[in-house]
């Protein structure tokens, strides 16, 4: 499985080479990956039904438990399986759809990798790994939302996508950070595994509202869920897969994976429910308002995303069924349902719904999937979508304490969403013909595969909705459920309640759509008048206010004043270091001031003053000259404290220093006196305070002996081991000679940092 | 005597800290000159200080007679004065460099072009 | 620039001539002496490469940029090249026997009655004196490349 996922990864390399050499056949050949892992993963699916679950461990970081790990049960491998599935036909269709773009290279790329990052999410055991992959779909959706990046519009949307599921992923993060170290492992098959005895100790308010976070803004749930729409300035290939089918269901998945361990907290099922209904019905009216095809999709797809996180809250039986079965005929439909609205837009030149009609016979093709889904998205019978609406409508009606909330939401949503199908798939194809931009015809073969394909499975799945059922859903509920039910899927479950909330759906979507024309605009001007109190205007808000604190907190402490950065870090340390001491060590010291002879003493007498001196005067000579006392006087302490080495170079380093400077310094002006008197002792102040400490330090590190020095084996190796009899030089060169080799690395790069500096000075010179 | 360098040391520490802390660029320069030997000699002074017993090992024999001075921060100290040299003549030049585009010396006026 | 600045550099006397000609080799004779015996005494690589950067130095105030990269041949910056190469490259010798990165390598063998005592620890130093060198060369060469 690891090269599953990694073969994406692996191929996003390749396209270069493969683009140039194929052409336009780049998408049928490209799509061949995705076709092979489908079959790779459907080889899997008579094991997986038969209730196996499959692992393999690659060791990552073993001293942080964290691996590469990958599960396969039923949740996974119908994840998968529509990940490459749907991935085959939108490269495919991508081929048409952005034929003869210049960066259509760029786009394969990415969205390769998106296939595989994606992968890499759904089939992770481990939760590190697993937010790594999280993290690279967002990153990858950042990159194709903002395609076409020379739009400003493309660009705030990526910015706005990434920041939210980001900041969402950060969440995220805090969450399997206290999953983990709570929980006792990273691995989600042993949290699952494991008893939840350590419920009682963990913070678990904190904790699922942690990964809830994660969850809802990368599922664009309410009120996270303007992002999504606005993802839409990517090109429709991209709606497709990311938008609808995969990315955003990754927070879905998430919350189901999760599922069997919260399943019985009222704080997860309350959130879920409530959440999911609430953006359920928000997705559907938002739908409703717009008049832009691809728009009209991605709030129905908020409003699809709703809902699964709703039955996920809801957690009985027939939620999980209508959970797998929602999940599976959403994915098809509306895969197909972007890709024709990408292909009206790329023949028509427009996908504002009420400038299109009558384009049926000039596209039949097209025409005939997009009936086919938006009677699955309505939720008709024989499609596969009536059998997850009519479960999920079972569902609600056992929802528990928010019953009443839930089903009103659901029928309304229901009726909306019926609306909204017959919106997009009647209005461009049906009635009288509208003049449109370009003249339409039949969308190529490569952008009609998809639609027609996802579609007719579609059909297929309804008329025979055993065949999904035995080999994915059944799988896919016993993970999401924790354990096996016993379940059948079928399209006629006799008159019930369910039913009829069904036919007063379809019945109120059919009313609704007769006058959408009529009604829509009055909500649509509702809507724009309580535009101040959408989420999205709090998110500018919240964006406007970084800004501010930016430009703030930037005046305050980045003010360019090079003195200000000084004291602050000094006296930061001061006070920081000060107090530790004083804490820690207290105040007494012990002073030995016999054992000093009387040159020592000149010496450092001498040491000191030529300090001062070089601080107080104001000739520049002076100092400089000053710089070479003491430089000797340093070199003098070592010789005599048995460091012939460093007194040889202090001497030799010395005598360079001084050169520099003459040759140098002289160059600039003398000193100069700007500060003030307040200046004047304010930095002494701080000088002293320094100083001051740095003394206290000494005096308390030679009090301090906490170890014996790690040298004595450096002195008993040298010669033995090393050969060397001057064993401050075998160190250098021998024990620690990596260091010595950085250091070399380092006195290069500061060669060649003045080179160039005066080298460019003298190319400016000669222009 | 490491008590008393101890007072040296931060003698020094305090004169470099003055030092950087003026607007005048060249005494920047020598603020960091000082507080490379002070950083240099408070490695070595903490480490313990032994009069006439290098770190050598006489010929003839495996290890060295009696005790002797501790090698391992003279040879962080040796790293350490050369490299200091390497860093000196980079900000030395940089300094210089600054000074001939934005045409003064104080570090405060330097701040405001734009350059 | 002012006058006085100028003549630091141009100020030259005979003595000062002659005495950089004759101590020229000395100085160098002198540092690889230092370098080599910087295993068991005093000296190394750093000692040995900053007496002979010096070395080279003094030349240079002496007789000028051009007689200086006349006589030492090789531009400082190659001289550094060298330095970083020779580090690098003994670091490799050990991984070849299996033994971790860096790892010191000792071939001893008898040259006619003396003993001779080769090593990857050698190359380093010889590593390091040329890393000194060419580095306090490349500083002080452009810099006064950059007064003329």
């Amino acid at each position: 499985m690891l090269y599953a996922v990694l073969s994406g990864f692996l191929l996003a390399a390749l396209v270069p080479l493969v683009h140039r050499s194929a052409g336009q056949f780049t998408g049928w050949l490209l799509a061949l990956l995705p076709a092979a892992l489908t079959v790779y993963f459907a080889s899997f699916v008579p094991l997986i039904s038969g209730g196996e679950v499959l692992g393999q461990q690659w060791t990552w970081f073993p001293g942080m438990d964290i691996h590469l790990g990958f599960t396969l049960d039923g949740l996974s491998l119908l994840f998968a399986l529509l990940i490459s599935f749907i991935g085959t036909f939108v490269l495919i269709y991508a081929g048409g759809y952005l034929k003869g773009h210049p960066d259509l290279g760029r786009f394969y790329i990415v969205m390769l990798s998106f296939m595989a990052s994606m992968l890499g999410l759904v089939l992770s055991d481990n939760l590190v790994a697993l937010f790594v992959f999280w993290e690279l779909t967002s990153i990858t959706s950042y990159l194709l939302i903002g395609f076409n990046h020379e739009s400003e519009k493309a660009r705030k949307c990526a910015l706005q996508g990434l920041f939210v599921s980001v900041i969402g992923g950060f969440f995220l993060l805090v969450g399997i950070m206290l999953l983990g170290i709570y929980g006792g492992s990273f691995s989600i098959v042993e949290l699952l595994n494991s008893s939840e005895d350590w419920f009682s100790a963990a913070p678990l308010t904190l904790l699922i509202l942690c990964i809830l976070g994660g969850t809802f803004t990368k599922s664009a749930q309410f009120p996270f869920h303007f992002w999504l729409p606005n993802a839409m300035a990517a090109p429709t290939p991209v709606s497709a897969y990311l938008h609808s089918a995969t990315m955003v269901k990754a927070g879905v998945y998430l919350m189901a994976r999760l599922n069997p361990m919260f399943g019985e907290e009222m704080l997860w099922t309350v959130m879920l429910t409530l959440f999911g209904g609430v953006t359920m019905f928000v997705g559907a009216w938002l739908a409703y308002t717009h008049t832009d095809a691809k728009k009209v999709l991605a709030y129905s797809t908020v409003m699809a995303l709703g809902t699964l996180t709703m039955l996920i809250g809801i957690g009985t039986e027939y939620a999980m069924i209508a959970f797998a079965a929602f999940l599976l005929g959403h994915s098809l439909y509306k895969g197909a349902l972007f890709m024709v609205a990408g292909s009206i837009d790329h023949e028509a030149g427009t996908k504002d719904l009420t400038k299109l009609g009558g384009m049926r016979s000039l596209m039949p093709w097209t025409a005939g999937a997009a009936l086919l889904a938006a009677l699955s998205l309505a939720g008709v019978p024989p499609l596969f979508g009536f059998i997850g609406k009519e479960l999920m409508l079972e569902a609600v009606l056992s929802a528990g304490p928010l019953q009443g909330l839930v089903v009103a939401l659901a029928v309304v949503s229901a009726m909306m969403t019926a609306a909204i199908a017959a919106v997009v798939a009647l209005k461009p194809f049906y009635g009288p013909r509208v003049e449109t931009p370009k003249q339409p015809h039949e969308a190529p073969l490569a952008m009609l595969a998809g639609p027609v394909v996802l579609a007719a499975v579609s059909l297929l799945f309804g008329l025979l909705p055993g065949v999904p059922e035995t080999l994915l859903v059944t799988a896919a509920v016993t993970a999401v459920a924790g354990m096996p039910l016993d379940f059948y899927l079928s399209l006629w479950h006799g008159f019930n309640l369910p039913l009829l909330l069904s036919v007063v759906g379809l019945t109120g979507g059919a009313i609704l759509y007769r006058y959408w024309d009529r009604t829509r605009e009055p909500l649509e001007r509702l809507m724009t008048r309580l535009d101040r109190f959408a989420p999205e205007t709090g998110y500018f808000r919240a964006l406007d206010g970084i800004i501010w604190l930016c430009d703030w907190q930037t005046r305050i402490l980045q003010n360019g004043k090079m003195g200000n950065y000084m004291i602050v870090l000094v006296m930061t340390t001061v006070v920081i270091v000060g107090y530790t001491l004083a804490a820690q060590h207290g105040i007494q010291f012990t002073l030995d001031w016999q054992d000093i002879n009387f040159y020592e003493l000149a010496i450092v007498a001498l040491l000191m003053v030529t300090a001062v001196y070089a601080t107080t005067t104001r000739s520049r000579l002076g100092a400089v000259a000053t710089m070479g006392v003491l430089g000797f006087m340093v070199a003098l302490i070592f010789i005599l404290f048995s460091a012939p080495d460093l007194g040889i170079t202090q001497v030799l380093v010395e005598t360079l220093t001084v050169i520099l400077l003459v040759l140098v310094l002289f160059r600039l002006p003398g000193f100069a006196r700007y500060s003030t008197l307040f200046e004047i002792l304010r930095d002494g102040f701080v000088a002293v305070s320094f100083g001051a400490l740095m003394t206290v330090l000494i005096l308390a590190t030679l009090d301090a002996r906490m170890f014996e020095p790690i040298s004595s084996y450096f002195v008993e190796a040298a010669y033995p081991e090393a050969l060397g009899r001057n064993i401050v030089n075998v160190i250098l060169v021998d024990f620690r000679s990596l260091d010595t080799l950085g250091e070399l690395f380092v006195l290069g790069i500061a060669a060649l940092g003045v080179y160039s500096m005066l080298k460019l000075r003298a190319e400016k010179l000669n222009d | 005597m490491e008590t008393l360098m101890a007072y040296a040391i931060g003698v020094l520490f305090g004169c470099a800290v003055y030092m950087m802390l003026r607007r005048s660029i060249v005494k920047l320069v020598i603020g960091l000159i000082i507080l490379s030997n002070a950083a240099n000699l408070l490695i070595f002074a903490v480490s313990g200080m032994t009069r006439g017993a290098p770190p050598l090992i006489p010929e003839g024999m495996q290890l060295p007679e009696g005790a002797i001075a501790d090698p391992l921060p003279q040879a962080l100290v040796l790293t350490a004065i050369v490299i200091a040299f390497g860093v000196l003549a980079f900000s030395v030049v940089l300094i210089h460099r600054a000074f001939e585009v934005v045409e003064t010396d104080d570090l405060d006026q330097m701040k405001d072009t734009d350059t | 620039m002012t006058e006085p600045d100028k003549k630091i550099m141009k100020d030259n006397t005979v003595i000062l001539h002659t005495a950089a000609l004759a101590l020229l080799p000395l100085q160098l004779l002198f540092s690889v002496f230092l370098l080599l015996r910087g295993h068991d005494e005093p000296g190394g690589g750093f000692i040995a490469g900053l007496v002979g950067a010096g070395a080279v130095v003094l030349y240079l105030f002496a007789h000028g940029v051009d007689a200086t990269r006349r006589i030492i041949r090789f531009d400082p910056r190659d001289l550094l090249g060298i330095g970083l190469l020779l580090g690098t490259v003994s670091a490799f010798p050990a991984l070849l026997r299996g033994e971790p990165f860096l790892t010191a390598q000792w071939w001893i063998f008898d040259l006619a009655g003396t003993e001779i005592k080769l090593s990857t620890v050698l190359v380093f130093d010889i590593g390091v004196y040329f890393a000194v060198v060419g580095t306090i060369l490349t500083v002080v060469v452009s810099l006064t490349e950059a007064e003329e």
